[in-house]
């Protein structure tokens, strides 16, 4: 598969733009004017949506990957449970899927999409070895939960289940990816925060606050409960009923005294919780932390480096699928729109925002060496760093909370994940929430 | 062609039956199907009758505490809201003279409902919050040492909201049933002697009552089948009915999830019939 690829010299858009000359030819005009003409008229009228969460689907990608393609591409956000509800009862209404390794792995079941072939897909063989083979610089990547590795790969074309280790086609083409922790304000909490029990420590008694989406709720709850001895799991990503149980009495007893200020749903509600001085600390996403940053407010992502067997940080990742319906001319426009994603405009968009590039080596080619030193290497910033839309937001000299790439990667310990006691979870979870 | 007066009835209903069947009937008929069916825990669903998903339901204390939850806010939304409404309602029925200003300060009523109901309910955030205007006014003026902070995140931030959003489903009503009540009568009361008291409690209220029942019925069934406001001003720290079963669908429990809306929507249709038994509606308008 790998030999192929690298063999293929003629593009896929070339090919295609031969293949519609020809066909142009064949129709009796005679007069060939110009291939990309034709390859437009014919591409002119397809239209693209790429439906998912707002953190991963976003306009301006799209809008540049229209731009630099020449069709047109819709895209649409939905949160996480609307967006696999969506894919699962309307797959027409869809054309990419967004898609997290649990949802892959749902949509792969219900037969909703389709396997995309690897070695269509370019910058196969530059992906980060998180991803095809489940490690990065020869150490093994956390499988607790369904990391992106254990989600990529189907048997066949229309195979309904996961596939365990590498083959010849993809559930989705991953495309933004990172290691979640905690977030706090530096000024109100005493000392630096490495380790999750701090956030279910007393001292912070009616000032902190954890993320309300029950699935990936529960883990960073795991993690907290784990980090501060309280419970032992055999795998955060798949509990058992009785590992449920326990986590959510605790949460409960946790609510009852009082610790928890609120809880979250969206990126926004985080970032106003902190800004407004509702908590001091909380689960929260980088790129929220970064958000109370520019309001001027000090806030501290927490770098939570895996040791003796606990902590971590929470990884996800967002890849896309080609729904099954996708035929034709349409389909080439897929793929050459997840080509498009790999070639490194959108990996260097991502990256501002703190997110990762599953194709670092293209992302570096749209990035500043400032860029690139602070938000992969970890170097300070050799000069100001600014925000997707220029504004600025660190000062020259500042290193990324949680340090270079592939330390916040490799301390990964556990990927969003829905668990086989899902329902059950839900529940609970729910018990949590009226206590 | 003379059609006969039962034809007439019929074709009148047309145009309503051609909206509540495809969009009300229909979808209920599948809600209801899918409550009875099976699935295999990944969205998928397969008809084998059982009776187990409302079997969960009424065996599960998270249920009633749902519920409790849920009714509780319905309860203190509506005895805020019609109180409040009532007397704006009555103002501007009974003490501003000139029609034309109270048409004016009825609508003013409307204004804040120009901006979204997200718009409204966030606007509170600031205000209620621990650095939010109200702490901050309180502390400076020395009536507290802390903030206070079942402001916000709160069974009350919450309440505060609804009321907020739902007075005007009070208003409306009421206003529009107090103005047809005859000024004549309140004179004629007057003149016979009664106190301010007896003209509310006799002639008002009572001549008010359908207007009551049907703010009461637009406040039940919107604070029941509500999940958003419950769930940004609890800050999370609360959970409804809806909220609930929404969370199923999220992780692909649909005929769970079904089973929930079923027995939601039962028992909202029994509150709403309850609100008719106590106040008959029909006679109330017709007369």
């Amino acid at each position: 598969m790998t030999k192929a690829t690298k063999h293929s010299k003629i593009s896929r858009r070339n090919f295609l733009k031969a293949g519609a000359a020809v066909a142009g030819a064949a129709a009796g005009s005679g007069t060939i004017t110009g291939f990309p003409t034709i390859w437009a008229q014919e591409i002119k009228d397809i239209e693209l949506r790429h439906v998912g969460v707002s953190y991963s689907v976003v306009k301006a990608i799209g809008d540049q990957a229209a731009k630099d393609l020449g069709f047109k591409v819709t895209m649409q956000n939905l949160d996480t449970s609307a967006a696999i509800n969506r894919f699962i009862t309307q797959p027409d209404t869809v054309d990419i899927c967004d898609l997290e390794g649990w949802q892959a792995k749902l949509a792969a079941k219900r037969g909703v999409i389709q396997g995309i072939e690897a070695k269509k897909i370019k910058q196969f063989d530059n992906f980060l070895p998180i991803f095809t083979k489940g490690e990065l610089n020869g150490v093994k990547i956390a499988n607790e939960g369904i990391s992106p590795y254990a989600a990529l790969y189907l048997e066949k074309k229309d195979s309904t289940e996961l596939h365990k280790g590498m083959a010849d086609w993809l559930t989705n083409v991953p495309q933004v990816y990172n290691a979640d922790s905690i977030g706090y304000r530096p000024d109100l909490v005493d000392h630096p925060v490495t380790e999750w029990k701090d956030l279910i420590d007393p001292k912070y008694k009616g000032k902190a606050a954890i993320l309300d989406v029950p699935a990936i709720g529960i883990m960073d709850a795991a993690l907290c409960m784990e980090s501060a001895g309280l419970i032992k799991y055999g795998d955060k990503g798949n509990m058992t009923r009785e590992e449920i149980d326990k986590t959510i009495d605790k949460l409960i007893e946790l609510k009852r005294a009082g610790h928890f200020r609120a809880t979250w749903t969206t990126f926004d509600q985080s970032v106003q919780l902190m800004a407004a001085g509702e908590v001091v600390i909380q689960s929260m996403w980088s790129p929220a932390v970064a958000a109370v940053r520019v309001k001027q407010i000090p806030c501290v992502y927490a770098p939570v480096n895996k040791k003796d067997g606990k902590e971590g940080y929470r990884g996800w990742c967002n890849g896309m699928g080609l729904m099954k319906h996708l035929t034709g001319k349409k389909l080439e426009a897929a793929y050459e729109y997840m080509n498009w994603y790999l070639e490194g405009w959108q990996g260097a968009f991502v990256s501002r925002y703190g997110y990762y590039s599953p194709v670092p080596s293209t992302a570096k080619k749209f990035m500043t060496a400032t860029e690139w030193a602070y938000w992969y290497e970890g170097k300070p910033a050799p000069e100001g760093i600014t925000d997707p839309f220029g504004v600025p937001m660190e000062k020259a000299g500042t290193v990324r909370d949680g340090g270079s790439f592939s330390d916040r990667v490799t301390n990964i310990s556990c990927w969003n994940t829905l668990m086989d006691e899902a329902a059950y979870m839900n529940k609970r979870w729910n018990d949590f929430k009226v206590a | 062609m003379k059609l006969s007066r039962n034809a007439i009835g019929w074709l009148n209903t047309i145009p309503l039956l051609a909206v509540l069947i495809p969009f009300f009937v229909v979808p209920i008929l599948v809600v209801l199907m899918a409550s009875f069916m099976q699935t295999d825990g990944f969205g998928g669903m397969f008809m084998d009758f059982t009776l187990s998903n409302y079997a969960g339901i009424f065996t599960s204390s998270l249920t009633y505490s749902l519920y409790y939850e849920t009714i509780k806010f319905a309860v203190l939304t509506l005895i805020f809201s019609s109180v409040i409404g009532f007397w704006v309602a009555y103002f501007l029925v009974f003490h501003v003279r000139n029609p034309l200003i109270a048409m004016g300060l009825f609508l003013v009523c409307t204004v804040p409902f120009w901006t979204s109901n997200i718009i409204r309910m966030i606007s509170w955030i600031p205000l209620l919050g621990k650095e939010g205007l109200i702490n901050r006014a309180l502390l400076e003026l020395g009536l507290i040492n802390h903030p206070l902070e079942f402001l916000l995140y709160s069974s009350f931030a919450v309440v505060v909201a609804y009321v907020h959003q739902l007075t005007i489903f009070m208003i409306v009503p009421i206003f529009n049933s107090m103005a047809r009540i005859d000024k004549r009568i309140i004179e004629a009361a007057l003149d016979a002697g009664a106190s301010r008291l007896d003209i509310m409690r006799l002639i008002i209220l009572p001549m008010s009552k359908s207007g009551i029942a049907l703010g009461a019925i637009f406040v039940v069934s919107i604070v029941m089948g509500d999940f958003f406001v419950v769930k940004v001003m609890s800050g999370g720290g609360s959970a409804s009915v809806v909220g609930a079963f929404y969370e199923d669908v999220g992780v692909l429990q649909y005929p769970n999830a079904a089973a929930s809306a079923v027995v939601l929507t039962v028992l909202v249709m029994l509150m709403v019939a309850l609100i008719l038994r106590i106040v008959n509606i029909r006679r109330e308008i017709a007369r």
